[in-house]
């Protein structure tokens, strides 16, 4: 190696990046990360749940350092029309256990976070500096391209997000993505005078609140609504398929200001101070979505290599991103006792990888992008519900119709195969 | 309505307008088709989060400087309307201060 060559160039100092650059600078690898942004997070936006499993495995009891938001005991979810909100609640009182807890992030102060982690461990974040191209010699990656810089690297490290510039540059998808595979988010953190967010959702100090909406949110199509609470904002927003924006009538900022204006919403915001909107993409496509995953000189981590699993009542990305990162560590660290970065070497982090939760989870979950298209359960089924409970709790001094019918002709309206269809194919899906 | 909060029924230009920006004046990072299709150009108005596509009275204007730089319009719009699609130049662009 020479002087100037850096064993490692990771691009995108997101979870996945920085991760990365934590444990091959640990080894003694010598590691840049690129970061287009001004600081370490500047660029990204999530829901707010970060499962820590992964994290944990890499930074033993990472929470107590990190400026996380809250700890999630507190679970909601909802099926959501115009005028109704059907919501099961859970209350988890088990104490915590670092393995098994999520936490509400911020990535502003997270990701910066996180990046000084790595920095002080003996990374090198070069921030406001967006990778332009890669740098390749007879077909192999070897560096990367920052305007008139040339930076050389053994390997380098894709770890630029889901809206990759990079991906398709470096021989590892060969179609770009399409709008079904892709949906959009938007989000506001909208803040409180100290206390009101532990008043208003009956929280305790330092437990949190992870709650999700189907239905309404997303305009009856793919997607769903979320609401999390920080330290003294709540983080509120959605998520719907890009492809629905082809047809729909409304536009996302409509959805969401609809949303917002909920009656089970409006109250939980009132008095709040918008303090930042925020928009960003998230695949959907799930497991058969993966492009390839490593080439001559190049891996892919993180959300660039479309590593999510999106559910509609939870996203995970960020724990995945963490999990590829660890996989992809370990292959680049074997690559370099080997002295190889070839393809044939690197192959390993597939297979690290195919080892990992990552994999295993997103195969276990491939059918449900398909199963969520299934327009029902974005319309049907929540209306289903809200004719269920307004028969169930009106009164009117009519004669009462007999429990069973109460649940039975609003089923019928959905038609009671399609009910028993569904809920197999949802069943086999998870 | 009364007693509705700040954060409440805000217009996107208003949003946008507490986020923090760095615009850079001699980059368009994005360009449009004019005479693209009115239907593709209107996927691209509802689906834009920071809403800068707009659409009246047969024109479509677009102004690059509240893009969340997201790429869902790239996505959408698969060559048509946008005629150019990149980042912004580092350092500049959107700048999430909670994210
Ligand atoms: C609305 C929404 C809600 C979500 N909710 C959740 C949730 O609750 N839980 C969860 O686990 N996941 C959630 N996700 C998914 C999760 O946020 C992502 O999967 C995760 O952030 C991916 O991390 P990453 O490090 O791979 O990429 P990113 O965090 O996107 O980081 C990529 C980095 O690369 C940089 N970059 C990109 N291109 C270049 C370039 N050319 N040069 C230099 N730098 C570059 C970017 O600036 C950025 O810092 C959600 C996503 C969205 C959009
Ligand atoms: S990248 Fe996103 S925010 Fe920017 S113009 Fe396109 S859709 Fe709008």
């Amino acid at each position: 190696m020479s002087e100037d060559k850096f064993d490692a160039i990771i691009v995108g100092a997101g979870i996945a990046g920085a991760t990365a650059a934590l444990l091959l600078a640990r080894e003694g690898l010598s590691v840049v990360v690129v970061e287009r942004g001004n600081y370490a997070g500047a660029k990204n936006m999530t829901g707010g749940r970060l499962y820590a499993h992964s994290l944990e495995a890499v930074i033993p009891g990472f929470a107590e350092a990190a400026p996380v938001e809250r700890r999630v005991t507190q679970e909601r979810i909802s099926l959501m029309t115009e005028t109704g909100c059907f919501t099961a609640s859970f209350l988890n009182g088990r104490p915590g256990a670092p393995d098994r807890d999520s936490y509400v992030v911020l990535r502003g102060a997270f990701d910066r976070w996180l990046m000084e982690q790595a920095e002080a461990a003996g990374a090198m974040l070069v921030s406001g500096v967006l990778v332009d191209d890669l740098l390749t010699r007879d077909g192999r990656v070897c560096g990367v391209i920052a305007g008139e810089d040339k930076m050389p690297a053994e390997v380098v490290i894709l770890a630029d997000g889901a809206n990759s510039q990079l991906l398709e540059r470096a021989g590892l998808r060969a179609e770009p993505v399409g709008p079904r595979q892709m949906a959009v988010g938007v989000k506001e953190v909208i803040e409180f005078d100290d206390k009101v967010v532990e008043d208003r959702f009956n929280l305790l100090p330092g437990e949190g609140l992870a709650w999700l909406f189907a239905g309404l949110p997303s305009g009856g199509k793919v997607g769903g609504g979320f609401l999390y609470t920080n330290k003294a904002s709540v983080s509120v927003g959605l998520v719907a398929t890009t492809a629905e924006f082809m047809k729909s009538e409304r536009t996302i900022h409509e959805l969401l200001e609809r949303f917002k204006a909920h009656p089970a919403i409006e109250p939980l915001l009132k008095g709040g101070k918008l303090a930042e909107y925020s928009g960003h993409m998230v695949a959907e496509g799930g497991y058969d979505m993966i492009p390839r995953l490593y080439n001559d000189g190049v891996v892919v981590i993180g959300e660039a290599a479309h590593l999510v699993i999106n559910l509609g009542y939870t996203v995970r990305g960020m724990d995945l991103a963490a999990g590829s990162a660890q996989a992809a560590a370990k292959a680049v660290i074997a690559a370099k006792q080997a002295g190889d970065f070839s393809a044939r070497s690197l192959a390993a982090y597939k297979t690290f990888l195919d080892d990992s939760f990552v994999i295993k989870d997103m195969k276990h979950y491939r059918k449900f992008p398909h199963f969520m298209e299934n327009s029902r359960l974005f319309n049907e089924y929540p209306e289903m519900l809200e004719k269920i409970c307004a028969g169930i709790f009106t009164v009117d001094g009519r004669a009462p119709a007999s429990m069973l019918s109460k649940l039975m002709e609003p089923m019928k309206e959905v038609g009671l195969l399609n009910l028993m269809k569904d809920g197999l194919k949802g069943a086999r899906s998870l | 309505m009364s007693g509705q909060s700040a954060a409440l029924r805000v217009s996107v230009e208003e949003k946008l307008g507490v986020d923090k920006f760095h615009v850079d004046e001699s980059y368009p990072h994005i360009e449009v088709d004019k005479a693209a299709d009115p239907a593709d150009i209107m996927t691209l108005v509802r689906a834009c989060p920071a809403g800068l596509y707009k659409y009246s009275e047969g024109a479509l204007t677009f102004d690059y400087a509240g893009c969340f730089e997201c790429g869902t319009c790239r996505v959408l719009s698969k060559g048509k309307v946008v005629s150019k699609w990149s980042f912004p130049k580092g350092t500049f662009g959107v700048e999430y201060r909670f994210g």
